[in-house]
């Protein structure tokens, strides 16, 4: 039961305020500004308890977004409606900025009165919302639209209108993953998880019944015993299954049927949606190794060397690659020497940023720098934060791979073969971090 | 800061400026800052020698991102380079990040030393304006000890500038401030006062600011400050508003010095000469005068300026009190003001009429206003005025006009803030009692109160309307036919229902001839409200009802039915079942006389005896303390009588022996207040309370009921806050000041004979903690006050002092204290101790600050004894017994015999002799029983060596355990001495 929302600029100005209930006064608005954007220090939690209120915030670029409730709420459900609030205000308008809000406030006023309803989220689905609340002029709508939009708000399958055609049935699947890392300087894991997203986008006629499959442990396994030995099991399957800690599914997907059969079945929304998340730690692909050496030479100088190997398979190549080595507070001067890509001192940053277009599996790349540091009369010593990085790589480094994607269409009859479905994996470093 | 010519624009300074204030968030600013930091780094690293300045110019981009909150850890080195530059901007940025940002311990700090005394050596003035202003601006100790020298000499030699005089006698100010034990008086001081005479305006109103503190401190070394203070007033008020051209303000002849002048009066007496007093007396009238011609010009600050004199003359006045005519005519003056459309000046008349109140010359003439503040506190919008003109009615009520102010408070209380009614209702209620002429009006004035903010009324009010009304029978027929009338109302506050309960249950009977008000009815009244109330007020009932069946037999059945139920007999909380229990049983088995005479009617409470008791104590212990009541002239005639002082001794008297008219209807199962406030208020509480649950394990007989009447230890109150006047202070307070009789303070002394720090003294408003360091013959104490309250200490003072021959013995030098202790927090005053020869006494501490516009003084002895100054001294068993038999004299030995008051342990025995400042020496005496110490006293006269040896009889029975204690030293009183303190620790 969220008592209101309310949308704050980088200054603390309020760009959008709504009020759901009572108890929420109108000084709630100044008290998050002053206790939490204004904050002396700067709050790091995302849930604030100021007399008695709770105000919980996410922040987009420069966007704070506040949701306040007075009574005991559940946190994560008030979270989770606020990232979908963020992704439907991105739906709409593109990215969350300033200018964005300001220019589109009558509709997203519309939108809260839509997806929040005396403080209780309701539908939150772009598709569906895209048809009844529009950003083009109110076109009149027949008596029949209108029926039809109340039938699919109020029906059971709100995500998806009935009557959709298309020429070409097209379906795009991307594995989105981030992968992130915490080593030791010796090269010992400290700790490793990957997050990813099974995002769909669709172009399906009807209303089709899909169903998903990939390569979970426990359906592999499962499948296995019919068989001979979980290892010929996986053999058959021809790639490794892997373990899933935990996943969240999007509304369309039946849940009864996934705790009964493991199986994963659903009507999808038309065009994009977030099919699933899921996160595993358990026998992660690392793509790059990160070897530091840093060497102190007398109080006024610092040479670092950092060696990076890439560990996959030499015909991929990964992209867009990043190394940030942090600089002591006091350095008064950088050179650098790199083989490969660009490497510069950026002082607003305290960082050595180091950047590689492209490199493939199973190579290696050094760079070497001389810090020159400032004799301080401050004692403390310098607390040598990670070095960190970010890349690209074709491929899941959790080791996800997608068995199959079937569609069934009863009434229409197209069949699975009629449909053209591309899958694409993404992997991407999170906070990917090796200590020095 | 003087205008920067153009040359010296800083471009890049302005420019880094404005990029920061164009960032548009918080990452953005701190990306900016990282860069420029980092392109300082590299040039202050670089090797070739930066300019003055490009120097500057970092400098003072260093100390702007200081100023934007971010650490900043180098370019300390080159700030202290721009001292040494010769260009008045360079130099000023040099001191002004100096001033900012260099810590006291940094090594830097002797290079900083260095370039401020070159600079306060050299011949330009506005160098050494500068220097004088770091010096001030940082204002540490190291800072005071490398200049507090310097600087007098500076501020009395007689080429030095005035500009520079200026600042040289502020910066004395603050060192002063800081450390005033660096600051030594010398021959400078007389000459400083003559600064009053100087010339220039500046240096005079500079001068003054550090006479004043100064002289606050050492009032007779500037006493000559007085009469040319006086002068210089006279010659300002009498001036022509032209005469002072550039200190004139808006038509106003020098306002602020005027202001310091009129304050600096304040720290003396009256001045003795006839000729001075006359001078000054004729410039107050000047003054007064003056407020009443019309304003020279429109504008506020012309209006301001002459009233922050006004004011000022008038408090001086109010401090002399001695002018019955200068007082009416301020008072007069203040009465126009009451009235005025400016808000402050409405409130600062209130407050400045609370103090003219006091005063017997303008008391009657205060009692004009009365209609005007009465209506201040109906119609005035602002809180805190209203808060003022509360004080203010309170503190002009007596006798004659008690009645209509009280009726007024009562009408406000309806209306009144939150924040002040509790205060309002103890002010009813003090106001109520103290001027009480009938108790009838007495009682109708506090069940109103109770009635109008039941919530705000705390337990010891309506414990006094119970003790009122028990004592004085012609009013107890009343206080029944009220309470049950006012019973009658639909909602009642709890506190009601307990007043209700207590009297119905005293003085029922007496309205029991009433068919509207029989029995029955009365107990059907009181039993409505019973499941409404909290369980210590069901306690109360319920002993009211089993007083019901001794008054009405006829109930009898009907409450024995309403003990029996089960929500009484098994009510799941021990007090009141067991009170359900036993009153059943004893209603069921006593014959009706052994009932009359368990519930016996309440015997008065015996005051006369009491309240000579009171004196007699209060006679005896003239150190501990005392508490003055504010204004003296209302101790005796205007006192309601003496009968309250009596009660308040009551208490005391119930406390130190538990008297057979115990209360039959024990209230407090648990008496939490008999614990917490160790005040006159609990006093008070410890009449009604219990001693806990000792008494619910008592038999149903009287001594079950009578279970001891435990006060608080009567030590945990040695002290009673200041009567009548305080704002916090119960309704006791009209009584005579109850100072603790003598052995509680000394008892006090005694515990910090072996001990250094701990809490010294606490009472409702004030803890006072103390921490004390002792060595060779000097001492350091801190004493730390603690502000209880949620309000504000006003005038907060303290002084020591040494009575008598003490003077001699021990010098005591005190830093003062803020006079502002905010409410909850804590202020620290550091005494420094000096031994001059050996002493018995203590010294005396004196506190005495307004809490709520009333005057708190309290008087303490401070734990300073002799031993204190012991150094301990290791020897072994031949060297000391031939030392003992050296000291063999009969004066110098000094030998107790005394009963063990605590145990034998040996543990918690050493532990005290080593507190006691001396070395143990073991295996020195053959008995290893006995305990043998050494020590020398540090005097700054003489050093005494001490043996001490303390014989216990541990074999014997316990109770019967004695110590032999033998002191010898090289001087008689010494031995005595430390012999009578350790002789009370074991």
């Amino acid at each position: 039961m969220i008592g209101g929302l309310f949308i704050y600029n980088h200054k603390g100005e309020v760009l959008i305020s709504r009020v759901y209930r009572d108890d929420i006064g109108r000084n709630a608005v100044d008290a998050f500004r002053v206790n939490v954007i204004h904050a002396r220090q700067q709050v790091r939690s995302p849930v604030t308890n100021i007399a008695r209120t709770s105000f919980f915030h996410v922040k987009r670029s420069n966007i704070w977004l506040a949701a306040v409730t007075k009574q005991n709420v559940n946190a994560a459900m008030v979270f989770e409606f606020l990232y979908k609030m963020c992704d439907v205000m991105t739906a709409y308008f593109g990215k969350i900025s300033e200018e964005n809000i300001k220019n589109n406030f009558v509709l997203i006023y519309e939108l809260l009165d839509e997806i929040l309803d005396f403080g209780y989220p309701q539908n939150s689905e772009t598709g569906a919302l895209k048809t009844f609340i529009t950003q083009t002029g109110i076109k009149s709508q027949s008596k029949e639209e209108q029926s039809q939009i109340t039938s699919q708000v109020t029906g059971q399958i709100g995500w998806r209108r009935e009557g959709i055609k298309y020429r070409r049935n097209e379906l795009f699947l991307d594995v989105l993953e981030s992968v992130n890392l915490l080593m030791s300087p010796q090269g010992q894991v400290l700790s490793a998880h990957v997050s990813g997203r099974v995002v769909m986008k669709s172009y399906l006629s009807g209303m089709p019944e899909c169903k998903f499959g990939m390569n979970d442990k426990i359906v592999i396994d499962k499948q296995g015993k019919g068989g001979a030995t979980e290892e010929a099991a996986g053999k058959r399957s021809g790639h490794q299954s892997i373990a899933i800690d935990d996943c969240t599914f999007h509304q369309c997907v039946r849940l009864s049927k996934f705790d009964a059969e493991r199986s994963i079945s659903f009507i999808p929304p038309d065009g994009e949606c977030e099919l699933m998340r899921y996160r595993t730690t358990k026998d992660i692909i690392l793509p790059f190794r990160v070897i530091p050496l840093v060497r102190e030479v007398g109080r006024t100088k610092l040479e670092v060397k950092v060696v990076i190997k890439s560990n996959f398979k030499p015909s991929l190549l990964a992209q867009k690659i990043e190394v940030r080595i942090p600089t002591p507070l006091n350095t008064s001067g950088v050179q650098v020497i790199c083989m490969k890509g660009k490497a510069k001192y950026k002082a607003s940053e305290n960082a050595i940023v180091w950047k590689i277009k492209r490199m493939a599996g199973m190579k290696e790349s050094q760079i070497s720098a001389e810090i020159e540091l400032l004799p301080t009369n401050d004692k403390k010593k310098w607390a040598r934060p990670p070095i960190s990085m970010n890349f690209e790589v074709p491929f899941a480094p959790s080791g996800l791979k997608v068995r199959y994607l079937k569609v069934f269409e009863p009434k229409l009859n197209y069949s699975d073969h009629d449909v053209i479905k591309w899958v694409r994996y993404i992997g991407r470093s999170g906070i990917y971090e090796t200590r020095c | 800061m003087p205008a920067v010519s153009k040359g010296d624009g800083m471009r890049g300074l302005a420019v880094f400026i404005s990029d920061i204030r164009n960032c548009k968030s918080k990452e953005a600013e701190i990306k900016r800052i990282n860069k420029e930091l980092a392109n300082i780094r590299s040039k202050f690293k670089g090797d070739k020698a930066l300019d003055g300045y490009s120097k500057k110019k970092y400098v003072c981009k260093l100390l702007f991102i200081f100023l934007l909150g971010h650490d900043i850890d180098f370019g300390h080195m080159e700030a202290v380079n721009l001292l040494s530059s010769n260009k008045y901007t360079e130099k000023q940025i040099g001191y002004l990040f100096i001033s900012v940002l260099v810590n006291s311990n940094s090594e830097l700090i002797r290079l900083i030393n260095n370039a401020i005394k070159n600079d306060l050596s050299s011949r330009n003035p506005t160098f050494m304006c500068l220097a004088l202003h770091c010096i001030a601006n940082v204002g540490s100790r190291e800072m005071a000890e490398a200049f507090a020298g310097e600087i007098p000499r500076i501020l009395v030699a007689g080429d030095t500038m005035d500009s520079v005089k200026q600042s040289a006698a502020l910066c004395l100010l603050r060192l002063y401030k800081a450390s005033p034990d660096l600051v030594l008086m010398g021959e400078w001081t007389s000459r400083v006062v003559h600064l009053l005479n100087d010339q220039h305006m500046g240096v005079v109103t500079a001068a003054i600011s550090l006479i004043t503190c100064l002289s606050s401190k050492n009032p007779d070394e500037f006493k000559t400050c007085v009469s040319l203070a006086v002068s210089r007033l006279s010659r300002i008020v009498s001036s022509a508003s032209t005469d002072l051209q550039d200190y004139t303000y808006y038509f106003v002849p020098a306002p602020w010095l005027s202001c310091k002048l009129l304050r600096l009066l304040q720290c003396y007496p009256p001045p003795e000469d006839g000729a001075v007093k006359g001078r000054l007396v004729e410039c107050l009238e000047t003054i007064l005068n003056k407020a009443q011609e019309p304003p020279k010009s429109k504008k506020v600050q012309h209006s301001n300026a002459k009233n922050a004199i006004l004011f000022e003359a008038i408090s001086l006045i109010i401090h002399y009190d001695s002018e019955p005519n200068l007082l009416v005519r301020a008072c007069n003056q203040l009465g126009q003001f009451l009235q005025h459309r400016e808000t402050n000046l409405r409130y600062l008349a209130l407050e400045s009429m609370c103090t003219l109140a006091s005063s017997e010359f303008s008391h009657e003439a205060v009692k004009t206003h009365i209609e005007t503040v009465i209506n201040a506190l109906k119609t005035e919008r602002d809180v805190s005025v209203r808060q003022r003109a509360a004080d203010l009615l309170y503190a002009m009520c007596d006798r004659s006009n008690a009645k209509q102010i009280v009726a007024e408070m009562l009408s406000y209380l309806e209306t009144a803030d939150y924040s002040i009614r509790e205060e309002m209702v103890l002010k009813v209620a003090i106001l109520a009692e103290k001027y009480a002429v009938d108790y009838s009006w007495y009682v109708d004035t506090i069940l109103n109160l109770i009635r109008i903010a039941g919530d705000y009324v705390s337990e010891e009010v309506w414990y006094r309307v119970i003790q009122i009304v028990i004592n004085r029978d012609d009013v107890q027929g009343y206080a029944a036919k009220t309470v049950f009338e006012a019973l009658q109302a639909p909602a009642c506050h709890e506190n009601m229902v307990k007043v209700g309960g207590y009297i119905l249950g005293e003085f029922g009977n007496l309205i029991a001839g009433d068919p509207r008000s029989s029995p029955l009815v009365q107990f059907n009244l009181l039993h409505s409200k019973f499941h409404l109330c909290s369980v210590p007020t069901r306690a109360l009932l319920l002993s009211a009802y089993i007083k019901f069946i001794n008054l009405f037999p006829e109930t009898k059945a009907t409450i024995q039915e309403v003990l029996r139920s089960d929500s009484q007999i098994r009510n799941s909380d021990v007090e009141l079942q067991q009170r359900a229990v036993e009153y059943l049983k004893l209603s069921s088995i006593a014959s009706t006389d052994v009932l009359a005479t368990v519930l016996e009617e309440m015997p008065p409470f015996p005051e006369r005896e009491s309240s000579i008791l009171a004196k007699l104590k209060k006679k005896k212990g003239p150190g501990a303390v005392t508490v003055e009541l504010e204004d003296g002239k209302e101790r005796g005639e205007l006192n309601g009588g003496g009968d309250r002082g009596g009660d308040a001794a009551i208490a005391a008297s119930n406390a130190s022996t538990p008297s057979p008219s115990a209360d039959l209807l024990g209230l407090r199962s648990t008496a939490p207040v008999s614990g917490t406030t160790p005040s006159a208020g609990s006093l008070l509480v410890d009449v009604f309370s219990e001693a806990g649950p000792s008494a619910t394990s008592a038999g149903v007989n009287d001594d079950g009921f009578l279970s001891a009447l435990h006060a608080p230890e009567a030590s945990d109150s040695p002290l009673v806050e200041g009567p009548g006047d305080s704002d916090s202070a119960p309704p006791t307070v009209a009584s005579e000041d109850p100072a603790p009789p003598l052995p509680e303070s000394d008892e006090l002394l005694n515990k910090f004979v072996c001990k250094n720090n701990g809490v010294l003294f606490e009472n409702q408003l004030l803890q006072i903690g103390i921490k004390s360091e002792y060595r060779q013959n000097l001492g350091r104490m801190y004493l730390f006050y603690g502000n209880k309250t949620s309000v504000q200490f006003v005038s907060f003072n303290t002084t020591v002092s040494c009575p008598g021959e003490l003077q001699s013995q021990l010098n005591v030098q005190t830093k003062t204290v803020e006079p502002l202790v905010e409410g909850g927090a804590q202020v620290q005053q550091v005494i420094n101790i000096e031994c001059l020869t050996d002493f018995i006494d203590a010294p005396l501490l004196n506190i005495k600050f307004r809490y709520g516009g009333a005057l708190q003084n309290i008087s303490l002895k401070l734990p300073v004894t002799i031993n204190k100054f012991f150094q301990p001294t290791e020897m072994a068993a031949a060297d000391f017994f031939q030392r003992w038999k050296q000291l063999s004299q009969p004066q110098q030995e000094a030998q107790k015999i005394f009963k063990a008051s605590h145990g034998m342990d040996t543990e918690v025995l050493k532990a005290k002799l080593l507190g006691l400042g001396t070395a143990l020496l073991e295996n020195v005496d053959p008995n290893p029983e006995n305990y043998v110490c050494a020590g020398v006293i540090q005097t700054k006269a003489q050093q005494v060596g001490c043996l001490l040896r303390l014989e216990p009889n541990a074999q014997a029975q316990p109770g019967e355990q004695m110590y032999r204690l033998t002191l010898r030293s090289s001087k008689d009183t010494v031995s005595q001495r430390v012999c009578d303190l350790l002789a009370e620790q074991f």
